[in-house]
């Protein structure tokens, strides 16, 4: 039988807080920038001209239709070589989960947008509003209590993934047990702290989007 | 008279327009005129263009060919892409006019005052005051003064549908658009609203309705054009076209409706058919 001692963690506090604090900042910053791109590419996708909406379909496929572990690694090591621009692993991690969640968010963006009842659009052009009056007065705020539930969600899909930072020696909350744990011989109890962290930061994260989602089923 | 003069009487003008969906042509070379102060009721089976028509005259479909003018404003289609109005010329165009449709289409996130002060804030530059006295005014014409704070979601068909007229108005449009208004509502609330519509008449207003109210079309219109399969197969006063069709298919779609509706009589007014 197995002998827990999770005593000896308690030295290496300080970079398992450390680790917990990289990966919500990441979480924060490719949650904040991944958002932008969504909101550029959904809306962008919608636009009549294919020159634009055909470039940010690629993208979006491409991002939606490859692995993001492949793509860190990718960005990590093959993008320096092919632009020439030198990048630390932070910020090629940070660039690839912002575009990669930028991606998703898009979509969901896209799909609000999309579901909003044509009728509503019309009501809006026969009072003489043009397309971009349209959107950001009749069409927007309609979207966007539908689109609020998959983006919290979206949102928790990119928490999780910032452990795979650790791949690239991101210094997340994994990447710090794997440290300790070569340390200190004690995986088991390394390994079962960082689960269990996760899941104390997810489960509330979760339950609030599960709200949110059942709000807005009442409220439609 | 001189063709000036003439032409400034005629509030919708309509010049052989034609629309396809594809393979299929569901409008052949439209003419019509619509007399300033007018009511022009568009009756016909479905599928025979006429709501197509009336969206035609406020450019939500876009014609292939032809020439629409309502008022001042003048556009011609020649059914290339490249020659199609821009964005704002459309906004302008549709802003002089207001559309009702079968199905309201009022703004869930606003209330009924915001509703109605939309158009007149938003594409009008006006200030909100002023937008939301003539707001308040509108929704009082229509009898529900008392709703302003309301969302839509908690009004009846018939409420909605007076909200969505006093929303229209509130841009002071030069004609009305009416496509089936009463179509999407319970039997016992079409009458509050063709009593709205037919007090616009009188007032003068400037209306095209579609509808498949004959007896209210009889009552309230000026004019009755009976379409089928996207042509005009008669037009003319109603005591006309609807109690003395000339064309064999005008007589055969009214005895259709008669025979269904044999009893009814207009829900606004009374009449019998």
């Amino acid at each position: 039988m197995y002998e827990w001692d999770f005593s000896s963690l308690w030295q290496y506090r300080s970079l398992l807080i450390g680790g917990i604090g990289y990966t919500l900042l990441f979480t924060v910053i490719c949650v904040a920038v991944g958002l932008a791109m969504g909101v550029v590419a959904g809306l962008g996708r919608l636009s009549r001209h294919v020159w634009i909406s055909a470039p940010l379909r690629a993208y979006v496929e491409v991002f939606r239709c490859t692995p993001v572990l492949v793509q860190l690694v990718w960005f990590y090591y093959a993008l320096p070589v092919l632009t020439g621009i030198e990048m630390s692993a932070t910020m090629a991690a940070a660039l690839c989960l912002s575009l990669y969640g930028g991606a998703f968010y898009a979509e969901i963006i896209r799909g609000g947008v999309i579901a909003t009842d044509i009728g509503q659009t019309e009501a809006g052009q026969a009072l003489g509003m043009t397309r971009g009056q349209v959107m950001r007065r009749v069409v927007l705020p309609q979207a966007f209590k539908r689109m609020v539930p998959p983006l919290v969600s979206q949102s928790i899909m990119q928490l999780k993934n910032t452990s795979l930072l650790s791949v690239l020696a991101v210094p997340d909350l994994l990447y710090q047990g794997q440290v300790i744990a070569h340390d200190t011989y004690r995986p088991l109890e390394v390994y079962t702290f960082i689960a269990v962290a996760y899941f104390l930061i997810l489960l509330p994260a979760t339950l609030w989007a599960k709200r949110l989602e059942q709000n807005h089923s009442k409220g439609a | 008279m001189s063709t000036s003069d003439s032409a400034a009487d005629i509030a919708i003008s309509i010049r052989g327009l034609r629309k396809s969906f594809g393979d299929l042509q569901v409008l052949k070379n439209i003419s019509l005129d619509v007399p300033r102060g007018s009511v022009v009721a568009l009756i016909g089976p479905s599928g025979s263009g006429k709501s197509t028509l009336l969206r035609c005259i406020n450019l939500l479909t876009v014609p292939d060919g032809g020439e629409i003018r309502v008022g001042e404003q003048a556009l011609q289609f020649t059914g290339q892409a490249n020659c199609l109005p821009g964005d704002k010329v459309l906004a302008g165009f549709r802003a002089r006019t207001g559309m009702v449709f079968q199905h309201f289409n009022l703004f869930p996130h606003m209330t009924v005052l915001q509703n109605v002060m939309e158009g007149p804030v938003t594409v009008l530059k006006k200030p909100k005051a002023e937008a939301e006295a003539t707001a308040r005014r509108l929704l009082a014409k229509v009898g529900l003064a008392e709703r302003a704070g309301m969302l839509p979601d908690k009004m009846s068909g018939g409420q909605k549908q007076r909200v969505a007229i006093a929303r229209a108005l509130a841009m002071e449009p030069a004609v009305m658009l009416f496509d089936e208004a009463t179509s999407a509502l319970d039997p016992e609330l079409v009458a509050e609203v063709l009593g709205v519509i037919q007090s616009l008449a009188k007032e003068g207003m400037t209306m095209v309705l579609v509808t498949h109210e004959i007896a209210f079309a009889r009552e309230v219109a000026d004019q009755v054009v009976f379409m089928r399969d996207g042509v005009v197969v008669e037009a003319g006063v109603p005591a006309q076209v609807i109690d003395h069709p000339k064309q064999e298919a005008t007589r055969a779609f009214l005895g259709k409706i008669v025979g269904s509706h044999a009893a009814h009589s207009c829900s606004a007014c009374g009449a019998t058919l």
